[in-house]
C-alpha cells in the first residue's frame, strides 16, 4: 500500500490510509473523508518523491561532471600539450606555457599553510578555551560570541583587503607571504574557534569536576585534563581549516599574490600560492594555459583530499570515549 | 605509598595555592585576550574600510581628516549611488556604482533560483526520505561539493558550462555569440556551490523536529507528502530560511567562481548571455592590474569593500534576527 521502505512512519501512515478506506462505512467516515482520492494522493506522493530525489541526485551530478572535466583537461594537457608531471612539480611559473611549472606555488602555499597555522592557531584555541571555560555570561561575553558568527560571515576577499591596507601599505612590508598568511589566518580563526568549542563542549564536566575534587585549579584542569581529551578534535577542526586556508584564493590575490613565477626564499618574499597561480592560467586565453591550470588543480585537489584524510584519520585514532 | 607522598605537596602543600592561583589568573588574562582579538579583527577590518573610503569620497583619509586634513570632494555619493557607468580607472573616469551592484545582485538572485529549490529538495529527501544507507553516501558526496576550492568552481565554468554547456544553447535557440564570460554561467556556478549550504542546515533543521509532530499527522491519516511538506517544513522554517540568507550572503561575497564565471565588463543587461561585472570580480581586476596606494582606483577597492561588507553584515544581522524571531523550541 505504501512505497516506501516500510519503516516505522511508513506503517503508522498506512495505518492511517487503512482508517480512511474503512471509514466509507459510517455515515461520518463519507463526510469526512469522501472527497479524497486516494489514487491522488499516492500519484502526489510518488511525483514528490521522484523530484526531490531527482533534486538530491542533482548535487551528485554536478560533482561527477567537475571532476570529470577536470580529469579530462587534466589527460588532455598530459598527452597533448605535454605537460609532463615531473617537469610540472619541478619548475617554477612561466610566462612561456611549456615551460611554466607549479613548484614555486606549491612551496609558497606549504609555507602559507605553517604560517597560518602558527598565526591562527594558538590564538583561536585561546579564545575557544576563554568562551568555553572561563567566560562569565555576560555582556562581553554575548559580544565576543556575535562577532564570532559575524566574522565568519565576512567575505573572504574583504579579509585580504584588511592585509591589503593593514599589513602591505600600512606597515609597509609589500606583497609578501607573511601579508597573505595574516589574511589567511584571520579568515580561518572563526573556523578553529569553533571547532575546538565544540572539541571542548565534548569532554563531559565528570572529568573536570574529578579534577577540581583533587585541588587543581580551573587553569590546571584545563592543561592537565580537559586540553588531552579535546586535542583530537582540535586537531581535526585546525587541519580542515588550513584545508580551507589552502584553497583561498582573494585574500591572496588582494595582497598581490599574482604574476609571480619565482619560488618564495622565505616568509619575506614575494610569492604566489596554487590556487593564485591556477587563477592566473585559467584566466589566460591560451588553451595551453587553461590546461595547465587543469594539471595544477589535480596537484590542489590531491593536497586537499591527503589533509581530509589525515583529519578523518587523527580523529578515527587518537579520539577516545570519554 | 612512597609517591603517594612525594606528589602530595607538590599539589596542595607548601605554599603554591596562591602561586596555583596566580597562573589560572593569568592564564584566564591571556586567553581572554586571545578572544578580544576577534573583536579586534573586526574593529580592524571596520576601521581599514572608513579609513580608505573617506580618501575616495574626500580626497583624505579618515585618520588624517581627524588631524585637520583638507578635505575635498573628489567623488560624491551622489554619483556613487546613482551613477550608471562604473569606470574608476577608465581616462575619462566614472564612479557610478550601480553597474556592478546589479551584476552582484543579478548572479545572487540567480544563484538563488539555483540553489533554494534544490537545495531545500535535498533536505526534505535526506531528512524525511532517506535510508540509513542512501544518507550514509549522499551526506558526505554533498560535503566534498562544499569543500571544494571557489577556484575549481572557476575554472569549471571558464572551462565548461560557458564553452560547452551556454555557449552552444545559446547559438542554437537564440543565435547568440556567447563570449568567454556570461550572467548566466555566474548565475549558474554559485548556485551550485551554495546547494550543500542549502541542504546541510536546512536538513539539520529538519532533523531537530520530534517525531511527535510527525507521528501526529500520520494519525491523522495524512501522506508522507503532507507531512513533509505541511508539518515538517513549517517547523523547521527557521532554520530553513537562516540557510537561505546565509546561501545569499555567501554568494554576495563570491569572488573567483564569478570572476571566472561572470567577466569584468560592468554593465546593466537584462541579457543573460551577456558579460557583467560584479563588486568583487571589480576588486579581482584592480588586483590584476597594479593601482598605487592612494590613486583613486586604489581607493574605490575600500568603497566597494565597504558596501560588500554593509551588505553581508545586513545578511549576517537579518539572520540573527530571524533565528530569534522564528526559532521553535521543541522540548
Amino acid at each position: 500500500m505504501n512505497d516506501s521502505s516500510g519503516s516505522n512512519r511508513g506503517e503508522i501512515r498506512s495505518d492511517g490510509g487503512t482508517v480512511t478506506e474503512g471509514g466509507g462505512n459510517d455515515g461520518y467516515g463519507q463526510e469526512l473523508f469522501d472527497d479524497i482520492d486516494l489514487g491522488r494522493e499516492h500519484l502526489k506522493n510518488r511525483l514528490f518523491l521522484a523530484v526531490i530525489f531527482s533534486a538530491s541526485m542533482f548535487g551528485v551530478f554536478v560533482l561527477a561532471l567537475l571532476l570529470l572535466d577536470v580529469a579530462t583537461d587534466f589527460y588532455v594537457g598530459v598527452t597533448e600539450f605535454n605537460i609532463g608531471l615531473v617537469d610540472f612539480l619541478t619548475s617554477d611559473g612561466s610566462r612561456r606555457p611549456e615551460r611554466a611549472g607549479f613548484r614555486g606555488a606549491i612551496v609558497a602555499s606549504a609555507m602559507l599553510m605553517a604560517l597560518t597555522a602558527v598565526l591562527a592557531f594558538f590564538v583561536g584555541v585561546g579564545s575557544a578555551i576563554y568562551l568555553e571555560e572561563y567566560a562569565p555570561d555576560n555582556r562581553i561575553t554575548r559580544l565576543i560570541e556575535a562577532n564570532l558568527s559575524n566574522l565568519a560571515g565576512v567575505p573572504s576577499i574583504v579579509y585580504g583587503l584588511l592585509a591589503l591596507a593593514a599589513v602591505v601599505n600600512g606597515i609597509g612590508i609589500g606583497p609578501i607571504l607573511i601579508a597573505g598568511a595574516v589574511a589567511l589566518g584571520l579568515l580561518v580563526m572563526p573556523i578553529i574557534i569553533v571547532s575546538t568549542q565544540e572539541a571542548l563542549r565534548a569532554v563531559p564536566d565528570g572529568v573536570r569536576n574529578g579534577s577540581y575534587a583533587t585541588g587543581a585549579t580551573k587553569w590546571q584542569t584545563i592543561r592537565e585534563v580537559v586540553l588531552p581529551a579535546a586535542i583530537p578534535g582540535i586537531m581535526t577542526g585546525t587541519i580542515l581549516a588550513l584545508a580551507r586556508a589552502v584553497g583561498e584564493t582573494a585574500p591572496l590575490l588582494m595582497v598581490g599574490a599574482l604574476f609571480v613565477n619565482r619560488m618564495p626564499l622565505g616568509p619575506f618574499d614575494r610569492f604566489s600560492g596554487m590556487p593564485t597561480q591556477i587563477y592566473g592560467w585559467a584566466a589566460e586565453p591560451s588553451q595551453h594555459f587553461i590546461h595547465l591550470a587543469a594539471v595544477g588543480i589535480v596537484v590542489l585537489l590531491v593536497v586537499l583530499l591527503s589533509m581530509n584524510a589525515a583529519a578523518i584519520y587523527v580523529r578515527n585514532k587518537y579520539e577516545t570515549e570519554v | 605509598m612512597s609517591t603517594e607522598t612525594d606528589t602530595g605537596p607538590d599539589i596542595t602543600g607548601g605554599g603554591t595555592a596562591s602561586a596555583d592561583n596566580a597562573a589560572n589568573a593569568r592564564a584566564r588574562r591571556v586567553l581572554f585576550g586571545c578572544a578580544a582579538l576577534t573583536v579586534a579583527t573586526t574593529l580592524a577590518i571596520f576601521f581599514v574600510l572608513v579609513d580608505n573610503t573617506a580618501s575616495y569620497f574626500f580626497g583624505a583619509r579618515f585618520t588624517d581628516m581627524l588631524t585637520g586634513a583638507a578635505t575635498e570632494r573628489t567623488v560624491t555619493f551622489t554619483e556613487f549611488f546613482t551613477g550608471t557607468r562604473w569606470a574608476p580607472d577608465h581616462a575619462t573616469p566614472a564612479h557610478g556604482v550601480l553597474p556592478i551592484v546589479f551584476g552582484t545582485l543579478a548572479v545572487t538572485i540567480g544563484a538563488a533560483f539555483v540553489s533554494i529549490p534544490i537545495g531545500t529538495a535535498t533536505a526534505i529527501y535526506l531528512s524525511e526520505y532517506a535510508s540509513p544507507g542512501v544518507r550514509s553516501k549522499l551526506k558526505p558526496t554533498l560535503e566534498v561539493l562544499a569543500g571544494i576550492p571557489t577556484i575549481v568552481y572557476g575554472y569549471f565554468a571558464i572551462a565548461f558550462i560557458n564553452p560547452v554547456v551556454i555557449g552552444p544553447i545559446a547559438e542554437t535557440l537564440f543565435g547568440i555569440n556567447v563570449g568567454r564570460y556570461s550572467l548566466l554561467s555566474g548565475m549558474l556556478i554559485v548556485g551550485f556551490m551554495t546547494i550543500p549550504m542549502v541542504s546541510s542546515i536546512s536538513e539539520d533543521a529538519m532533523q531537530a523536529v520530534p517525531d511527535e509532530l510527525r507521528n501526529g499527522a500520520y494519525a491523522l491519516g495524512a501522506t508522507k507528502f503532507n507531512v513533509s511538506v505541511n508539518v515538517v517544513t513549517p517547523a523547521a522554517l527557521s532554520g530553513i530560511l537562516a540557510s537561505y540568507i546565509l546561501a545569499v550572503s555567501r554568494a554576495i561575497g563570491e569572488t573567483m567562481a564569478v570572476s571566472l564565471a561572470a567577466g569584468f565588463n560592468a554593465n546593466i543587461t537584462a541579457n543573460p548571455f551577456d558579460e557583467i561585472m560584479t563588486m568583487t570580480a571589480y576588486m579581482v581586476s584592480m588586483a590584476r592590474g597594479t593601482s598605487a596606494v592612494g590613486t583613486v582606483e586604489y581607493n574605490s577597492l575600500f568603497a566597494v569593500g565597504f558596501l560588500l561588507f554593509a551588505m553581508t553584515l545586513a545578511m549576517n544581522l537579518l539572520n540573527d534576527w530571524f533565528k530569534r524571531r522564528f526559532q521553535e523550541e521543541y522540548r
